[in-house]
């Protein structure tokens, strides 16, 4: 298995922790990955706001990319995985997908073929890797550690331009929570919003959404959350500690991204996945795993 | 096959909190799940009390929560919905329940009326009859005009579950109507008013209200459109547009020099507050200072993409056409 590694800006920058622990994973699992490093910010629906054709052009021209590689392009990032999956659709009509090359290549030269696929890390174990195969590269028992799955928007919703099967009653993290030997949690806000994109214009608003969250997992039994987007992430973990003064309470739950989660079952180290640079740092329940060993 | 039917019951009056009634129903072939709240109303207990009125997805009064997520009653054929052997049905989101399946919309209404939701046209133009618009210019404001105000994106907004003074994506798809109307005067005034806290740079882009609305007006894509006209006509002045602005700069840089290709995240959160605003730049120092310390902060030197100058000239030429269509 192969392919184009998309890692959006996050795990480039206030996430390198997802691109060390998302290396670790595939190496153990016998993924190879080709980093794009030439590639754009998806526009994460931003620049969208301001120029939608522009921003499908920068989106073209990513998958032209990954075309000239031969490859597919693997997201490491919800939000990416949305956006471009979006832009995908939109360019699925030919009509729409001639209006942007022709702008694409008056400045690169590039085209888009409309033939590269996009798939998020979490899709590719689901439905390419197969959970039965990462079950069998399990090292590190997990059995004991509840994991409550956070999804976020993107991969979700709107329901035309997302992959998930059923993306009102998803199954996928909970399954691979289950394959490595942890237990899912169940908690109403698991498909809710984290809030993240408001973050600098209404912050109370925003830390809210990810306060219910977090509290919402937590008061299920929650170990720790997993996520397979950085945004949430952030706003879960950089600013767990603002939400804890907001709603004067003490949470200290630990969010990690997908590939951590993995990474944590395929043996990696606190040290390998960086597990020391998260904010919230690991509770006792994973440091008691990582010491069995 | 009896399908069993999970209820919330409630009476503002009598009881302290909903609770959920079971009834079971065999789903006669072709029901819609309007038709089985009528058969259990008519047949089991006549005291279940839910809107309807029109039963073909017109007039907007059978919304309700089905196994979590708004949907109208009577678009929805009741078999699609089993899951399990059961159906969870409960009151739409976000506002209080009268009894039963009923809720209070008057805070959506309210909502409503804050956008002036009526054409406010130049009144010194004389019209010798209709006020007639282009096939292009309706083409504009058509997705909007599908809304049939069920309140089904009202009911599962994120932000409003939050924030009761959201003006919503109900609201705001309505504003898009008149913002976009060619025979509008007021679109700078309307626009202004969708800028301030609580307005369109309030919504998370959950895509909630897209994906639950039931007609063809999808309130998450008249924010979008909404927020592209207000950025062109540069009602910029505020923290949304400018995390607009920041990101645009970061990654093709700005008025052509610069430009990453890729976020620089210690631009954008000073650019999105506003660079003299000192208190916005001193809340952000907490969480700065926390991820230095974890070294989990944005490298000081941004990541530059490899082939730079390829998107430099796609966003300069792109600022022309902005030049250009001004």
């Amino acid at each position: 298995m192969k392919y184009a590694l998309f890692t959006g800006c996050v795990a480039k920058g206030a996430g390198r922790e997802l691109m060390a622990s998302t290396i670790y994973a595939a190496e153990r699992l016998g993924i190879q990955l080709v980093e794009m490093k030439d590639a754009t910010c998806c526009g994460a629906g931003v620049i969208q706001e301001d120029n939608p054709l522009l921003a499908d052009a920068l989106n073209a021209r990513t998958f032209a990319l990954a075309e000239e590689q031969g490859l597919d392009i693997m997201t490491i990032c919800g939000t990416c995985q949305g956006v471009m999956r979006t832009a995908q659709v939109k360019m699925d009509d030919p009509k729409y997908r001639d209006k942007v090359n022709s702008e694409l290549k008056k400045d690169t030269g590039r085209t888009y073929a409309g033939k590269t696929k996009v798939k998020h890390f979490y899709q590719i174990i689901h439905e390419e890797y197969g959970l039965n195969n990462l079950a069998l590269r399990v090292t590190r028992n997990l059995k004991g550690l509840k994991v409550a799955p956070f999804y976020g928007c993107y991969v979700l919703r709107p329901h035309e331009y997302s992959d998930t099967k059923v993306p009102d009653r998803p199954d996928y993290l909970e399954k691979m929570i289950g394959a490595v030997g942890a237990t899912p949690i169940d908690y109403p806000e698991k498909q809710k919003c984290c809030g993240f994109p408001i973050l600098m214009t209404n912050k109370v608003n925003s830390l809210q959404l990810s306060g219910n969250a977090v509290i919402g997992a937590l008061e299920a039994g929650a170990d720790c959350i997993v996520t397979p987007c950085p945004l949430c992430h952030l706003n879960m973990d950089s600013y767990q500690p603002e939400i804890e003064s907001m709603l004067g309470r003490r949470i200290g739950l630990p969010i990690l991204h997908y590939p951590q989660l993995v990474a944590l079952a395929l043996g990696a180290s606190l040290d390998d996945m960086k597990l020391n640079t998260h904010i919230v740092r690991p509770n006792k329940a994973m440091e008691s795993l990582i010491k069995k060993d | 096959m009896a399908v069993k039917f999970i209820v919330s019951r409630y009476n503002s009056e009598t009881d302290a909190k909903p609770y959920f009634q079971e009834f079971s129903l065999d789903i006669p072939k072709g029901a819609t799940l309007l038709d089985c709240m009528n058969l259990i109303e008519w047949q089991q207990d006549g005291t279940l009390t839910f809107r309807m009125s029109c039963r073909s997805a017109i007039c907007g009064s059978c919304a309700l929560r089905v196994n979590g997520h708004a949907r109208l009653a009577c678009k929805t054929q009741a078999v699609d919905v089993v899951y399990e052997g059961a159906v969870k049905i409960e009151p739409i989101g976000n506002m209080n329940v009268i009894k039963d399946l009923a809720v209070d919309l008057e805070p959506f209404w309210e909502s409503l009326e804050k956008v002036s939701p009526w054409l406010m046209p130049d009144e010194s133009i004389k019209y010798e009859k209709e006020r007639l618009q282009s096939h292009e210019d309706q083409l504009k404001i058509d997705h909007a005009s599908t809304c049939i105000l069920c309140a089904s994106c009202y009911s599962d907004c994120n932000v409003l579950n939050v924030d009761p003074k959201f003006l919503g994506p109900a609201t705001l798809a309505k504003a898009q109507r008149f913002v976009f109307d060619s025979r509008d005067a007021e679109t700078e005034a309307r626009l202004d008013y969708l800028s301030k806290l609580h307005g369109m740079w309030d919504c998370t882009h959950c895509a909630e209200c897209s994906t639950r609305c039931p007609t063809d007006a999808k309130p998450l894509s008249r924010i979008k459109e909404l927020r592209t006209a207000a950025m062109s006509r540069g009602f910029t002045n505020n923290n949304g547009a400018r995390h607009v602005l920041g990101f645009r700069e970061s990654v093709g840089g700005f008025k052509g020099f610069g430009g990453g290709g890729m976020l620089n995240e210690n631009y954008i959160p000073i650019r999105s507050v506003g660079f003299f605003n000192l208190d916005g730049i001193f809340s952000l120092l907490p969480v700065g200072f926390r991820m230095f310390i974890r070294r989990k902060n944005p490298p000081l030197i941004p990541h530059i993409i490899e082939k730079i100058g390829e998107v430099r000239k796609m966003f300069r030429r792109f600022d022309e056409y902005r030049k250009e269509s001004k």
